[in-house]
């Protein structure tokens, strides 16, 4: 139920008083609410859920992870 | 950067795992609270990469499980009133209520959809003016945007047949409940993820220091997990008892503010009976006063339903992290996702239908 995909912001615009966009998944296109990522910029990834942006990724967040898991990985036991 | 693949690499995870197995001296039980986190455990057969010491049990996070049979047996009364359009996420269509679920409603005539997003079912109301529209918003904190948004947008577009039958639960109070049980045995928790990105994790600090319990917030990629599981085991093996965050490229402490200020101008806290659980002070979240003509419980008036549990399922045990789903004598018996006796058995997330889907008829252990 708390799941959460995460996609690429292609499109931003306002609808209905809602801030809206496109979101791609993978080469799957759908309309999300942005409401709640105000900064969201195109280009942006963010985690989707029941049609929502939950929040921003961040990729310099994502490789700092990344980096210490690989530290992890290569140091022997 | 894709934020899937790379967090699936076949190589760090068996780094990670073989870390996990050097830092660990001593039996562990750790909970993952969210029933995503449960399926990808089992999808990904993470609990088979383990020490024999370190247990996993599945915690309570999943609404559709969760959501008690009163209220359940309430949205089938409204479901079945004539001229409702009644409206839910597609998971909670075969959890069984009392006497039948929704889908045995639909099958006698009963107008019952199913929509990816809460937006979709204001414009269904919006589309359809001489009918009642009601939507099941069930959900934990991570729903919770979407399903107020809903009432705001039906609010500011003057859709007057909108209304929302709410079965809001909340983790923190959960998480209390758990471990106050005198049945406890989680020593530390995987906290969820996408909860934590809506909500952060501050509230979690007056629980890992009154429990002493690691909290690690979690994603849901198989090197998520993992290294929310290292991280826990660490801290259990040093005797520390704080919140951590594994899942920084999506979590901050303070969370989505804005989403929250929102959450609260349309909710507010109150106490929340948990199927299987029973009543957890404070865990849910009803609408407030300024906002009762979007109420379904209150527009409705469905009569006082006697309801009434299946004797034989021990979801409630399961979902505390008491039983494991292959204990209990239904299981893959008298119970399966084609018949389900418990939510459990019947949800993606559920763990009953988590161990059956991916083969956990048996302890492997």
């Amino acid at each position: 139920m708390c799941l959460g995909i995460p996609g690429k912001i292609t499109e931003i615009y306002e609808r209905g008083g809602l801030l809206m966009g496109k979101i791609d998944f993978n080469s799957v296109s759908r309309e999300v609410c942005l409401a709640y990522v105000p900064d969201a910029k195109v280009g942006d990834y963010a985690v989707i859920h029941v049609g929502f942006a939950l929040n921003l990724l961040s990729e310099e967040e994502a490789l700092e992870t990344l980096a210490l898991l690989r530290e992890i990985a290569a140091t022997e036991p | 950067m894709k934020y899937l693949s790379e967090f699936r690499d076949a190589e760090l995870t068996k780094g990670v795992v073989k870390q996990i197995h050097h830092t660990t001296t001593r039996p562990w039980v750790i909970m993952e609270i969210c029933g995503g986190q449960t399926h990808s455990i089992m999808r990904y057969g993470l609990d088979q990469l383990l020490p024999n010491e370190i247990e996993l049990v599945h915690g309570p996070g999943c609404p559709v499980c969760v959501t008690s049979i009163e209220l359940l047996d309430k949205a089938i009364a409204i479901a079945a009133l004539p001229d409702v359009i009644f409206i839910s996420y597609g998971d909670m269509l075969r959890v069984p209520g009392s006497h039948n679920d929704l889908f045995s409603v639909r099958a006698n005539g009963g107008d019952i959809r199913v929509v990816y997003s809460p937006l979709d079912a204001v414009k269904i109301a919006q589309e359809n003016p001489n009918n009642q529209v009601a939507f099941f918003a069930i959900g934990f904190e991570t729903t919770a945007p979407a399903n107020v948004t809903s009432i705001l947008l039906a609010k500011s577009l003057g859709i007057e047949n909108y209304s929302v039958l709410v079965s809001h639960v909340r983790v923190p109070p959960a998480m209390h409940a758990i471990l106050n049980s005198p049945d406890n045995r989680v020593q530390g928790f995987l906290a969820a993820g996408h909860v934590c990105s809506v909500m952060g994790y501050w509230e979690y600090t007056p629980i890992a220091q009154k429990y002493r319990v690691p909290i690690v917030v979690t994603g849901f990629e198989p090197l998520d997990i993992l290294s929310g599981i290292l991280m826990t085991v660490n801290q259990l093996e040093n005797k520390r008892a704080d919140v951590e965050n594994a899942y920084t490229r999506l979590v901050t402490r303070e969370g989505n503010i804005s989403a929250q200020t929102t959450i609260n101008n349309v909710f507010e806290e109150c106490d929340r009976k948990w199927r299987g659980i029973g009543l957890i002070p404070n865990s849910g979240w009803r609408i407030r006063t300024e906002y009762t003509a979007f109420d379904a419980e209150k527009r409705f008036s469905v009569d006082q339903i006697a309801s009434e549990e299946s004797s034989l399922c021990i979801a409630g045990l399961i979902l505390q992290g008491i039983k494991k789903p292959h204990e209990c004598a239904a299981f893959n018996t008298t119970c399966t996702p084609e018949h389900p006796l418990g939510a459990t058995m019947v949800s993606s997330e559920g763990a009953c239908a988590a161990y059956y889907h991916y083969g956990r008829k048996t302890d492997l252990k």
